[in-house]
């Protein structure tokens, strides 16, 4: 049988052993079996029965449901030079990512319910986990006239974005709240006021000063934000603020959401790790929007993930090439990959810093996005999906892009020692990663 | 690193002493003797042009013997080679105020060194001077000299030859300087 | 005895890596070497088999010919690249074009570029010594060390001076620069201007931040004016040239609020009569035309430097 997204699920039993399963949706956390069946969780209990299928030994490890990535650029169609859905999955399956949300901004960007089919059959053809795609909020990303959102949803479309961009037009954006609420499907807002960024290319503060960089304000995104939170509370449309970097944000969201308004948002781990110094001498690795912000704006991020103002960790996996990259810095594009190192960089920012538990961040990870975005997974209750990520939490290993899955190469943590990396994964009950390789 | 860059430093040394304070001595007294005997009719242009560090020291020790023994009155100038040198970096290489009495043009020039090893110094030197004017005459006069030419250089004036095995180092100390007075020679045992 | 002999690293990409000590011997350096302009031959052979490009994405004659005329002097053999004459506009990368230079074996290349950072990414390519003649609004180190030189050939010593610059700090590169070499070599930096273009950030960097020019010239030693680029009112960065002009150009009378003797400076080229009058330009502690000069000699003074590091690397085993 094949499922919207494409996937096809593995007929047979698959028997996981002896690991500590977390599943946040439904309140486990010990040591005990999950028992896999025909695509889809059996049952979760100690001393299950393989029933003669395969038995994956996960003493020692971390048994999760299958990650959900809210926010990845594939870049296919368009600029399969730096990624397709082929190498894009493969880089979520190595992370753990069991279901992405693939971002809009292809080329073209995907604005029809035929783009979204699409997407959604070379993924079927393609791609090792599942991708749900995100459709356009308007006709050609251009911000101006409205896609059409209903034949988008009918497609397969999860979600609306115009990602890369804000959406400038005030009347464009009330609009499209009010058909994301009818259609019941989360707008996702790229917080940043265009006109307030001008030509900035990194974080305005001391260092941008320091390297004589124009500045990206953290007004930009607050500007946005704060337009969108009383339009949001004004149609009772889902807004949901991708990678949001800004402190005063965070307040905003945090009083928004006291008030009832329906908001939600994420935040990426290089948002949570790194700040505008890691730009150093003109590091283009370390070019992302929004940009990296200083230590306040990164602290207030970790306090709003802690007090539950931050809903869900999404990684705005952003593969570019080297010619993209390795150009003057105010030249060189944005973003950075970000499916392979979420996971260790996470556990190391919010578990091992103690803003968290394990279970806390595997709910991040995994059943809140699942829940958000109305995608199936995200737990490991009987009858769900069998998608499945069994991961190490102290596995040491150093970041090296040459050994990335993904095509991109462009991440500032290449180097840097981590812990914590996925070791079997399994999507609809097919083992897509076995000891932490591809299968 | 390569050890053996460092194996003189860190071997046990045979310093043997070549010359000593009178020795030095002497060999300024001879060598001002022999530009007195060599240039007859040329001494009013008669020009002593050190090269730093310790070969302009010696220059003023010269004309001091020269004003002394012979009522010759030689002025004394600095000239820094560094820019002249072909190993840029390979040692002391910041370059130091040259100090030229006047006009060279025309004039008798005794350019002054410690010791005379490979010859590269004097070409460097003489590259140097000529683009300050066009003497009459170049002369060298050494303390030492002690073999291993690479350049057909020749010293006019010499105060000790002292032949050397290629790795040993001929140390000049002088007071001004240096605070001793002496000529060693280390043997290199590389 | 100083205790650097080289600049330790390949390039010269902003003051900001340069140790007090490499400053140093690079003002010391520049003063001998300023003696070759003395000589009968005007030049001498040290980098002789050299190369040197120049670089220029912006159009700078002083600074170009400044950069010439100290490769000249040390023999190095010097290309322009005449930047809107060659493929660099056609869409070829800055890539493209540092591994062009790089086969035609190139040793130093000077480089004038409007992005900030351009230098250090060409310089993180090439085996060659890349020397930053202005990136955008981030470093102009040559600049910057002229500017000590002159004020140490003036003045007598920089410890303990205090150098007020004003105008557009917001967007210069000589302030960037001036404010971390003089503070590295002990003196106080004043930043005067308007808000919009003079962030109080730079507080943090180590500058005093003054919107008063009478404040911000009291008691200072080094009068700075910085050329003000017109288009920063279509910005809406100043209200108007006029009132710029009103509350900070440097005239005679102002120029008394400094102490006795102050020097004036500037980078050049001036907009004479606004922000700074032809009389104080020209006036008789106007030391803009020894800035010029003083170029000739701390670039010849940077090129043998980088000359001599590279070389003892060499030696010593490493890459160069
Ligand atoms: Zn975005």
């Amino acid at each position: 049988m094949t499922s919207r997204d494409g996937r096809t699920t593995a007929p047979g039993s698959l028997l996981i052993r002896g690991g500590r399963v977390i599943d946040p949706a439904t309140g486990t956390d010990g040591v005990m079996d999950v028992l896999l069946s025909d695509g889809k969780v059996a049952k979760t209990g100690p001393g299950l029965d393989a029933g003669g299928g395969t038995i994956i030994e996960a003493k020692g490890l971390v048994v999760a449901p299958g990650f959900v990535d809210v926010h990845v650029h594939l870049r296919e169609p368009g600029e399969e030079g730096k990624e397709t859905i082929a190498t894009g999955t493969r880089a979520a399956a190595m992370g753990g990512v069991t279901t992405v949300v693939a971002m809009p901004n292809t080329v073209p960007p995907i604005d029809t319910p035929a783009m979204i089919a699409y997407v959604l059959s070379r993924a079927a053809q393609d791609g090792v986990v599942r991708v749900r795609p995100a459709g356009c909020i308007s006709h050609e990303r251009k911000g101006e006239v409205m896609a059409d959102l209903a034949g988008l949803k009918e497609a397969g479309a999860v979600a609306f974005s115009d990602d890369g961009n804000s959406v400038m037009n005030a009347l464009l954006a009330r609009r499209a709240m009010i058909n994301t609420r009818i259609l019941n499907v989360p707008y996702v807002e790229h917080a940043e006021d265009a006109s307030l960024v001008d030509a900035g290319v990194m974080h305005e503060g001391r260092v941008s000063l320091r390297l004589g960089l124009a500045g990206r304000s953290p007004l930009a995104e607050d500007l946005i934000v704060a337009r969108d939170l009383l339009l949001a509370e004004a149609t009772g449309a889902h807004l949901h603020v991708a990678h949001v970097s800004s402190r005063r944000s965070l307040e905003m969201i945090r009083e928004a959401k006291a008030r009832g308004v329906p908001v939600t948002c994420e935040a990426t781990p290089h948002h949570l790790v790194l700040t505008d110094e890691a730009v150093g001498e003109f590091d283009t690795s370390a070019k992302v929007l929004p940009p990296l912000r200083s230590e306040e704006h990164r602290l207030a991020l970790i306090a709003a993930v802690k007090d539950g103002t931050v809903d869900v960790i999404a990684s705005d996996h952003a593969p570019h090439g080297p010619l993209e990259k390795e150009v003057e810095f105010a030249q060189a594009a944005s973003g950075m990959v970000g499916l392979e190192t979420m996971l260790p960089l996470a556990l190391e920012v919010l578990v091992r810093s103690g803003a968290m538990d394990l279970p806390g961040l595997v709910r991040l990870l995994s059943s809140a996005p699942a829940r958000l975005f109305h995608l199936a997974g995200g737990t490991l209750a009987a009858g769900s999906p069998a998608d499945v990520t069994v991961f190490d939490p102290e596995l040491a290993w150093t970041v090296d892009p040459r050994a990335f899955s993904s095509k991109g190469r462009n991440t500032p943590f290449a180097g840097r020692k981590v812990r914590g990396r996925a070791v079997d994964v399994i999507v609809g009950g097919r083992i897509v990663v076995r000891d932490g390789g591809l299968v | 690193m390569a050890p053996r860059f460092f194996c003189g430093l860190m071997g046990p040394q045979g310093a043997t002493q070549s010359l000593d304070a009178a020795g030095i001595d002497r060999a300024m007294v001879r060598i001002a003797h022999e530009i007195h005997e060599k240039n007859p009719g040329r001494l009013a242009d008669l020009v002593l042009i050190g090269i730093p560090k310790r070969g302009d020291t010696l220059a003023r020790r010269i004309a001091a013997v020269l004003a002394r023994d012979h009522a010759v009155v030689a002025p004394v100038g600095v000239l820094d080679i560094t820019m002249y040198r072909d190993d840029i970096g390979s040692r002391a290489s910041l370059p130091k105020p040259s100090d030229l009495p006047g006009s060279i043009d025309g004039k008798t020039i005794v350019l002054v060194d410690d010791v005379l090893y490979t010859g590269r110094s004097v070409r460097a030197a003489m590259d140097a001077l000529i683009d300050f004017g066009r003497p009459k005459a170049i002369q060298l006069a050494v303390l030492v000299d002690r073999g291993h030419r690479e350049l057909p250089i020749r010293a006019d004036y010499v105060g000790k030859n002292i032949p050397t095995a290629p790795g040993a180092n001929v140390k000049v100390e002088l007071k001004e300087d240096d605070g001793a007075e002496q000529v060693l020679v280390e043997e290199g045992n590389g | 005895m100083t205790t650097v002999d080289s600049l330790s690293a390949k390039d010269l990409l902003g003051i900001e890596p340069l140790s007090r000590d490499e400053i140093q011997l690079i003002l010391d350096t520049a003063r001998t070497l300023s003696d070759v302009a003395k000589h009968p031959i005007k030049k001498v052979p040290a980098l002789r088999g050299r190369t040197m490009v120049n670089l220029f994405y912006e159009a700078s004659t002083r600074t170009r010919t400044s950069f010439e005329l100290a490769a000249v002097r040390l023999s190095a053999d010097v290309v322009n690249i005449n930047v809107q004459a060659s493929s660099v506009v056609k869409g070829e990368t800055l890539l493209d074009t540092a591994r062009t230079l790089e086969a035609m074996t190139v040793d130093f290349i000077v480089m004038r570029h409007g992005s900030s950072g351009a230098p250090h990414m060409l310089a993180r390519n090439l085996k060659a010594s890349v020397i930053n003649a202005g990136d955008g609004q981030h470093e102009h180190p040559t600049q910057a060390l002229l500017d000590l030189y002159t004020v140490r050939e003036k003045l007598g010593s920089i410890e303990g001076k205090t150098i007020t610059l004003i105008g557009d700090i917001q967007h210069s590169r000589v302030a960037r620069s001036d404010l971390i070499a003089f503070t590295k070599m002990g003196a106080k930096v004043r930043f005067c201007g308007p808000p919009t273009l003079l962030s109080a950030d730079f507080g943090a960097l180590g500058a005093e931040v003054h919107h008063d020019l009478k404040s911000a010239l009291t008691g200072a030693d080094v009068v700075y004016v910085l050329r003000l680029q017109f288009e920063r009112h279509r910005m809406g960065l100043m209200p108007s040239v006029k009132a710029y002009t009103q509350q900070y150009a440097i005239t005679s009378e102002r120029v008394k609020w400094a102490k006795p003797g102050a020097l004036v400076m500037h980078p050049g080229p001036m907009n004479r009569g606004v922000e700074i009058a032809p009389e104080v330009a020209d006036g008789p502690t106007s030391v803009i035309v020894d800035q010029v000069a003083n170029g000739i000699a701390v670039r010849m003074a940077v090129l043998y430097l980088l000359e001599a590091g590279r070389t003892k690397r060499a030696a010593a085993g490493g890459v160069s």
